[in-house]
């Protein structure tokens, strides 16, 4: 079936099954970003933006994009990019694989909320599971980037 | 700049790779390789001990897209061992690519390949296999010398004297003492003995196994898998294929994260003998369920342990005895075992007269285990330490104080720990430090706090160890380039730990230049010099020796091709990071003129291999105390607060060892609480999704405060040890010590879920 | 692994409703989150998205909740917050994480009558109504308990009016699926009990003794608490064994009665 939708800005045209996921489409795509860590709707590293809310592409059909905004991490470097700065600085990205799931959800999170607290990000982010870093290392580079954005101290 | 600002080592330096990550760059197995490649599944059996009767591909053969069905006729008939161990593997080598025998829910039947996932899975379904079901064997306690044999084969073999014997269902067995361990105990005041259970958990790591396989233009096999220990398996598909190792090149990617899981060649094998086969490129991506049924989780065990001491408090004695749970097949089972009691009896080393440890390994028609983090340590160190914790209690004295009167301190041998010296060791300092940050004098008395809540504290202290002494090699090859920016070469893994950077920031001081000037490449068997690989805590102790090694012999190097350039003695210069300079102050020669002219008319090469490998391997220590709340009416346990202090020698990047601290923690947290792997009378394990078999949430795990009280090993790189395992050990007994101080019941058996607490309470189990 | 054959966006309920009976493989699409887990073939997914379904409207009689109104708005509406006391939101926020929730559907969530269902049991001791393309209107309660399959929940609607609610559930894990789940309402002074994953589906267990009816106390709390337990049925699964669930009811029964009394 065709699908018209919105892909990180631009329109995009696809062929795609009544059963292709969204996740299996925007990788096909080249958003090879978006990482599949589970079958069952648990992990969060599909996490992309429809119509701006996170959702997991794991578990969206690709026809219900018809229509309406995707955003993956490959259409939102500049958002990201300040914020991804803090988390290196504290070394919490580890190996990587959950990260482009919790960044997105983190700009889900900043954009709804500014000025979340330690609990407010916590319960956000919830659903964004990470094996490596014990979280801490995340709240701290979240944390420090909220600081700074307002005129606190710099990174580090 | 002055060298003070310079240096690299104990800096938080940012992870290499840390933005293209953060980013979401495409730099992962899935990601570099081509997606237009074959498909590879494979068939798994529904018995946990069966004979294949029939199989028959036909009708899979048949379904449209299907290249190629294997079965156990198709594959080499010699028996090799997944673990990825230095050769001769202790491991037994047990399995074959596919068998006729199939030993677990979920053991290999057939491998499929095919143009598309959709023709992979159909052809799945259509493969009728007809199963004589065997009766099988589910309790440990009921393996040694049972009426049903694992591992009936004749051409079972095991390389190694580990105490195995197929015919007995024994991958392993052995014992080690010091003293009258007997004569000890009976002249003690206080002996405690209990027996204390470890489950099976899952590494978890968020990127699953997965490998993709191709034939180059020379005809061999090139592989790219997310792998720890790349020079390993290529032996293992070597031993696997029978083929000649100079017929595959191994190389990884990133790696999504390994925790010991990819120590051990789970999803390799079938895409090679796909391509081997066919001669066509091959991939295969383990779905999580794969990944949570038939990969290479943790050995359960079951630990008992007599623990005599004197009135006083003084410990006097430790009897271990391990029975261990390999599954249907034996990799790492050996090995995973010592840990148990020579990392967890050595902490004791303070006043402690005589120790026994013995241990036997079985096969059971369970998924096979492999190694995770903390690889037998962590289940003998949740075993020794609750002991040490109910030794407290019965002699009504404060755990740390007990501790502080009985651990290891820096300078004494430890007999338990293969008679090593505990060369550097602040673990008393990091008990009062950990003390003292966690506020113990405060929070250790039980507080209720109404309604059914009580909040207490618990402590527990750790080892590991810094690499397999005298068995683990680390290298690394060192070339200047031609701006005079150098290229370090490992065969180390970064699987996210961070030691690519870790390695620059140590060549970076040796060299004196910025870590930015070091490029890092690595892993791969054809460009990579040798080395064993990530695990085993070794990657920072042994392979960053290597690296200071290549570093010093680079420089003499660098140096008398400079001399010859300034006309003197190669004693007459001395190295200055971006130049050499003479001593007499007649002049210099910068490192890209140096460089250039290596690379003109010039001998030898500005390259250096060296290795390194360690007859030692000097424990990390560290402590670690718990504050929950449980909630006494419901069973829930809460961590509220968490506090680290870890000896790992020098921090060589504190922002990655804290965060590996952290990682380690919340694992650990999971482990004692909730992650579990239980399996059904037929041998089916229930936990085989992310709905199933529950990891920490940021929600799970409270607050995390982790510091380091350094010590400096002197046979490490800048006095480091290491950090990667140690810290997932703490966690287990510190919380089953705050849940027996909250409610009065000690928990022996993890994990420790609401319903035990709960019920526990009411007498119903001791846990 | 979930293979769909056909998929449907009907503009009406009445066209949807029509291609769901088509053929006996053609399913409902809500949140997907559930059907994703089924290794089945659909012949046409008839997706609900375009009927309008995603509206939440408070009415002079109550709230009238569109079915395919995700957990993640009910999360976050702050008028079923105040109407709820902050329980609607407590029904759901444990479910995962924020991106299942703005997939999942309220109307997925009770279709399904999953006995680990957070919100179904919320919403039974709210006295919610159902909406279904072709049973009509019914009690939760009733739907609950019926084996309706082949038809089209259309909106759940919660009576107004003033009423006090607490909702409590119990984990082995922050974000697992609930051991159980336990909701008390007041409405005019009658309370009204509902008990979830005990494991199967949530029920509800009345005041009908008038154990509350004179206010609530330690005593009758605990009195209360104690005669829900006995009435229900528990069972055993991988999570918890119906022993643990029984004392686990008494306590989250107990507490939410009491916290009735906070509010």
């Amino acid at each position: 079936m065709e699908l018209n939708f919105t892909l990180n800005g631009r329109a995009v045209s696809a062929d795609v099954r009544p059963d292709t996921l969204l996740l299996d489409l925007v990788r096909r795509l080249g958003c090879l970003s978006v990482k599949r860590g589970c079958e069952t709707s648990g992990c969060g590293l599909c996490t992309v933006l429809l119509d701006g809310a996170p959702v997991l592409s794991c578990s969206v059909l690709a026809l219900r994009a018809a229509g309406r905004r995707v955003d993956t991490l490959e259409g939102l470097q500049e958002e990201a990019r300040p914020f991804a700065e803090f988390i290196a600085d504290q070394g919490a990205e580890q190996c990587g694989f959950c990260n482009p799931g919790f960044v997105m959800n983190t700009i889900a999170l900043l954009r709804e909320n500014p000025d979340p607290t330690d609990d407010d990000i916590r319960a956000f982010l919830a659903g964004n599971l990470c094996r490596c870093s014990g979280y801490e290392g995340q709240l701290r580079g979240i944390r420090a980037f909220l600081n700074s954005r307002k005129g606190g101290e710099d990174r580090g | 700049m002055g060298e003070a600002d310079r240096r690299a080592v104990g800096a938080p330096v940012r992870k290499k790779d840390a933005m293209a990550l953060l980013l979401g760059k495409p730099v992962y197995t899935e990601d570099v390789t081509p997606a237009d490649c074959l498909v590879v599944k494979v068939l798994r059996s529904p018995h946990a001990n069966a004979l294949i009767e029939s199989v028959d591909p036909a009708a899979a053969l048949r379904t449209p897209g299907v290249a190629a069905v294997y079965t156990w006729r198709d594959v080499p008939q010699k028996r090799f061992t997944q673990a990825g161990q230095t050769w001769p593997e202790a491991s037994p080598y047990d399995r074959l690519i596919l068998d006729r025998h199939v030993r677990y829910v979920g053991d290999a039947v057939a491998i499929v390949a095919a143009e598309t996932e959709e023709a992979a899975r159909q052809a799945l379904k259509r493969i009728k296999v007809k199963y004589q079901v065997l009766p099988a064997v589910l309790d440990p306690h009921e393996a040694l010398d049972g009426p049903v044999l694992v591992h009936p084969e004749e051409d079972w073999k095991a390389l190694c004297p580990v105490g195995a014997d197929n015919r007995r269902n024994l991958c392993a067995s052995g014992s080690d003492a010091d003293g009258d361990v007997e004569k000890v105990l009976a002249d003690c005041d206080v002996v405690v003995e209990h027996t204390y259970n470890t489950q099976a958990c899952n590494q978890a790591m968020m990127e699953t196994f997965r490998a993709y396989t191709e034939l180059d233009a020379y005809g061999r096999l090139h592989v790219v898998a997310s792998t720890q220990i790349v020079f390993h398996v290529r032996r293992i598909l070597a031993n696997a294929l029978d083929i000649p190792k100079s017929k595959i090149h191994v190389e990884k990617p990133r790696i999504g994260g390994g925790f010991g899981a990819k120590q051990t060649v789970v999803a390799e094998v079938y895409p090679a003998f796909v391509t081997w086969k066919t001669g066509r490129p091959a991939r295969m991506i383990y779905s999580r369920q794969e990944s949570l049924i038939a990969s290479s989780p943790r050995h359960p065990m079951e630990v008992r342990v007599r623990l005599g001491a004197s009135k006083e408090g003084t410990i006097r004695a430790l009897d271990v005895y391990t029975l261990s749970d390999t599954g249907a097949y034996g990799e790492h089972g050996p090995t995973t075992v010592g840990l148990s009691g020579h990392k967890s009896i050595p902490l004791y080393t303070g006043n402690l007269e005589a120790f026994r440890f013995a241990w036997n390994v079985v096969y059971t028609n369970h998924q096979s285990a492999g190694a995770y983090r903390g690889y037998g340590a962590t289940q003998g160190i949740f075993a020794v330490e609750s002991a040490v914790n109910e030794l407290a209690e019965r002699l009504g004295m404060d755990p740390v104080a007990l501790r502080l009167k009985n651990i290891v301190r820096q300078g004494q041998a430890m007999p338990a720990y293969y008679g090593e010296t505990a060369t550097a060791c602040t673990l008393d300092k990091c008990l009062t430090r950990c003390a003292q940050r966690f506020g113990w004098e405060e929070k250790y008395p039980v507080r209720d706090m109404g309604d059914g809540r009580v909040r207490a504290a618990g402590v527990a202290i750790a080892m590991q160890g810094s690499g397999i002494s005298g068995v683990d090699v680390g290298s690394a090859t060192l070339k200047l380039g031609d701006d005079g920016c150098y290229n370090l070469t490992i065969g180390a893994a970064d699987m996210g730990t961070g030691c690519d950077t870790i390695l620059a920031q140590i060549a970076a001081d040796c060299l004196d230049c910025e870590v930015d000037n070091i490029a890092v490449f690595g892993a791969d068997t054809d460009a990579s010099p040798y080395d064993s690989g990530s695990y085993a805590s070794s990657t920072t102790y042994v392979t960053g020796k290597a690296v200071e090694k290549a570093c010093a012999r680079l420089k003499e190097r660098i140096c008398a091709l400079a001399a010859e350039m300034l006309d003197c003695a190669p004693e007459e210069v001395e190295f200055a990071g971006r130049a050499v300079r003479r001593l007499d102050g007649g002049g210099e020669v910068s490192l890209a003129d140096i460089a250039g002219r290596s690379m003109c008319g010039s001998a030898p090469a500005l390259q250096i291999t060296c290795s390194h490998s360690s007859p030692t391997s000097p424990p990390p220590f560290m402590a670690g105390m718990v504050e929950v709340e449980v909630d006494t009416r419901t069973g829930g346990v809460k961590v509220l607060d968490y506090t680290a202090v870890v000896d790992c020698g020098t921090p060589i990047n504190p922002n990655l060892a804290r965060v590996q601290t952290e990682g380690g923690l919340v694992q650990g947290i999971g482990m004692a609480l909730f992650e579990t792997i239980t399996y059904s009378d037929t041998g089916r394990l229930a936990e085989n999704s992310f709905m199933q078999y529950k990891i920490p949430t940021r929600l799970d795990m409270g607050k995390l405060d982790v510091t380091f009280e350094p010590s400096y090993e002197p046979s490490g790189p800048f006095g480091a040890k290491s950090i990667g395992e140690i810290v997932i050990n703490t966690p287990s007994p510190a919380i089953a010590h705050a849940v027996y101080r909250a409610t009065g019941v000690w928990h022996r058996s993890l994990p420790i879920t609401p319903e035990k607490v709960l019920l526990g309470r009411r007498g119903k189990t001791d846990g | 692994m979930l293979t769909i054959k056909h998929y449907a966006r009907p503009q009406t309920v009445p066209e949807a409703l029509r291609l769901l009976r088509e053929k006996k493989s053609n399913v409902a699409l809500g949140g997907m989150l559930w059907l994703k887990l089924q290794d089945k073939t659909v012949d046409t997914a008839v997706d609900l998205a375009g009927l309008g379904l995603d509206a939440i409207e408070e009415t002079p009689e109550g709230w009238r909740i569109g079915a395919m109104v995700t957990l993640r708005r009910l999360e976050t509406h702050t008028g079923l917050a105040a109407f709820t006391g902050g329980a609607m939101a407590e029904s759901v926020k444990h479910i995962v994480g924020v991106q299942f929730r703005n997939l999942a559907t309220i109307g997925g969530s009770v279709f399904g009558r999953f006995g680990f269902s957070d919100p179904l049991t919320l919403l039974l001791a709210l006295d919610a109504r159902v909406e279904l393309a072709e049973a009509g209107r019914m009690s939760l309660r009733d739907f609950a308990e019926s084996d309706i399959r082949k038809d089209i929940l259309t909106h759940i609607f919660i009576p107004g009016g003033k009423v006090e609610a607490v909702y409590l559930s119990q984990r082995n894990s922050a974000t697992d699926f609930p051991t159980l789940t336990c909701a008390v309402a007041r409405r005019e002074g009658k309370v009204a009990c509902a008990v979830g994953a005990r494991p199967a589906r949530a029920q509800r267990f009345d005041d009908e003794a008038g154990q509350l009816a004179n206010g609530v106390n330690e005593e009758s709390a605990a009195a209360f608490a104690e005669t829900v337990a006995r009435r229900a049925v528990f069972g055993s699964n991988t999570r918890a064994s119906a022993e643990y669930r029984r004392e686990v009811c008494r306590a989250l029964v107990r507490r939410a009665a009491l916290k009735l009394e906070e509010e």
